[in-house]
């Protein structure tokens, strides 16, 4: 608290602890705010309550060990993140899986950027006193959740990739009830639009509140929608394609004011992209395979566990002191709801990284929160929190 | 795509002597340059038209017992024009210092202090350096190796 100083000068200056158990900071965020009357003089965030030292736990882990781990990091969208570690462990040991295996891969990126984009929209609805839009999206999200549910068995802890595949392949149901939902999912958006896109109060809430530059965003490193929604066309699915993303056709939304509509507007036009991804991805889905073929890095087969003695003791070896990856060192990004997570893994040969980096977008992200609120309203503070996105399990690791 | 590969030439180039060592694996490319050219470096990593890494992703560090000098700090520069990446370290003692890039980059004031929390590495003009993650009055560096993950 020594950062916040009340002035003799000003005894009129008062501070104001907002969090870190406050509904509108979206998880444990504490934000020090000095208020003159309504407006924000000056905004101290402090970080770390949800700090579990993830980077040591992955350097003591071995790689199969750490994907629980990613499942914690943005809660709202874990498949992605398992998606962005198996990624770039593969990088790492040069391998690539099948196509079968990058066509599930994309519809759980595209199926998280949804479930996370729901939550997003519902609880900034919800801070800004539209209620409505909350029991709508989240009524949406349970449905997304059973999907994931049937995928792997989990809603929200589902480590479902592996490195050099994933858990479980997908069934043929599993497909119908994802089609389902693609086929109805962009009403759904277009109910969510006729709520606030329009709506009076909702403008005057949002619409030049939070404004950011191209400039300053780009120096802050921000990534994902908040970024786009000052103008700056960066979506690493595109740039720098991975799971074959280059053989899809969508579009990335930008913005042109950066403010808080506009980031609004952009993860709405969002949720309509991943749809369209989501149905090409269900048209070209092939059989086949769906992990890799090396029973050094990825467990044999059951069957052939069973009935051969190798592969039996290479199922006992995984499992019980994980492969090895010879010595190198990448930094691999993916863009997840919230941006550009990256991955450096340096291996020094071994079972266990040396040294494992994350690369959070919601941390860079955050980091432009003083900028935005300080000079306006403390009730634009909340809805700048909210148009940030910050999860904080991704935020602190 | 090979990350980089001209970056490390066209430094060779412009601050002859500055490069230490450089590397690559999986056609992403390193350069380690010495400490003392760390600022002016990156100003032009981020301002020639060459380069033109607007985005500083990421700073970390890498922290190696044995060696004489066991900080490695390691910086993740991304070009949007580019869309090119480039990974630049410096080595430096226990403590640093290294120079902030704070002034270059906003990004670099809350990751330095993340680097700063983590190793207790100190950069130098850093407008704000204390610790981010862990509470203000913890006295270690977890990510530093000689601490243990447990402490029975």
């Amino acid at each position: 608290m020594q950062h916040i100083d009340r002035s003799e000068e000003r005894p009129d200056i008062v501070t104001v602890n907002m969090g870190p158990s406050h509904p509108a900071t979206h998880g444990v965020l504490r934000v020090v705010l000095q208020l003159d009357g309504e407006t924000v003089v000056k905004a101290v965030p402090h970080l770390g309550y949800l700090h579990r030292g993830m980077e040591k736990l992955g350097e003591n882990r071995t790689y199969l060990q750490f994907i629980p781990y990613t499942d914690r990091m943005d809660y709202l969208s874990p498949l992605s993140a398992n998606v962005g570690f198996a990624l770039a462990v593969e990088e790492l040991l040069g391998v690539r899986v099948p196509p079968r295996c990058e066509v599930i891969r994309v519809m759980c990126g595209e199926l998280a950027r949804i479930g996370s984009h729901l939550v997003w929209l519902g609880t900034h609805a919800l801070d800004m006193g539209a209620a409505t839009v909350f029991f709508h999206t989240f009524k949406d999200r349970e449905w997304h959740y059973d999907l994931v549910e049937d995928l792997c068995g989990a809603r929200l802890t589902t480590s479902y990739t592996r490195v050099g595949g994933v858990a479980y392949d997908v069934t043929k149901e599993w497909l119908g009830k994802l089609r389902e939902f693609v086929d109805a999912f962009p009403k759904r958006v277009d109910d969510f639009e006729s709520l606030l896109t329009h709506n009076a109060i909702w403008l005057k809430r949002t619409q030049g509140v939070g404004k950011l530059t191209a400039q300053q965003a780009v120096s802050h490193g921000m990534t994902g929608p908040s970024l786009r929604a000052t103008g700056v066309e960066l979506d690493f699915r595109k740039k720098r394609p991975y799971s074959g993303y280059e053989d899809y056709e969508f579009d990335v939304p930008t913005g042109t004011e950066g403010d808080v509509y506009d980031r609004y507007l952009v993860r709405i036009e969002e949720m309509r992209q991943s749809t369209r991804i989501l149905d090409q991805a269900l048209k070209r889905i092939p059989d086949g395979p769906v992990n890799i073929d090396d029973p050094k890095i990825f467990l044999p087969s059951k069957k052939r566990v069973l009935t051969s003695m190798e592969e039996l003791i290479q199922q006992f070896m995984i499992v019980t002191e994980g492969f090895e990856c010879p010595a190198g060192e990448i930094y691999h990004s993916t863009e997840v709801p919230k941006g550009e997570l990256g991955f450096y893994i340096i291996s020094t040969g071994g079972k266990s990284p040396y040294r494992l980096r994350i690369r959070s977008p919601s941390f860079n992200n955050l980091s432009t929160l003083a900028l935005l609120v300080e000079g306006g309203l403390v009730a634009d503070v909340i809805a700048n929190i909210a148009s940030l996105d910050p999860v904080m399990g991704e935020v602190d690791r | 795509m090979s990350d980089g590969e001209k970056t490390v030439e066209l430094l060779d180039r412009s601050f002859p002597g500055a490069t230490v060592s450089r590397g690559a694996y999986r056609d992403q490319h390193w350069a380690e340059i010495r400490v003392e050219s760390l600022l002016e470096v990156a100003r032009w990593l981020r301002d020639s038209r060459e380069t033109a890494y607007d985005f500083l992703a990421d700073v970390t560090a890498v922290h190696w017992p044995d060696d004489p000098r066991p900080m490695e700090i390691v910086y993740h520069f991304f070009s949007l024009s580019r869309n090119d990446r480039f990974r630049l370290k410096v080595r430096v003692g226990d403590r640093g210092p290294v120079p902030s890039l704070a002034g270059l980059w906003a990004s670099a004031s809350w990751n330095e202090r993340e680097t700063y929390d983590m190793f207790g590495i100190v950069f130098e003009g850093h407008p704000d350096l204390r610790r981010i993650l862990m509470p203000d009055d913890y006295t270690e560096h977890p990510l530093r190796k000689e601490l243990p993950l447990f402490r029975g």
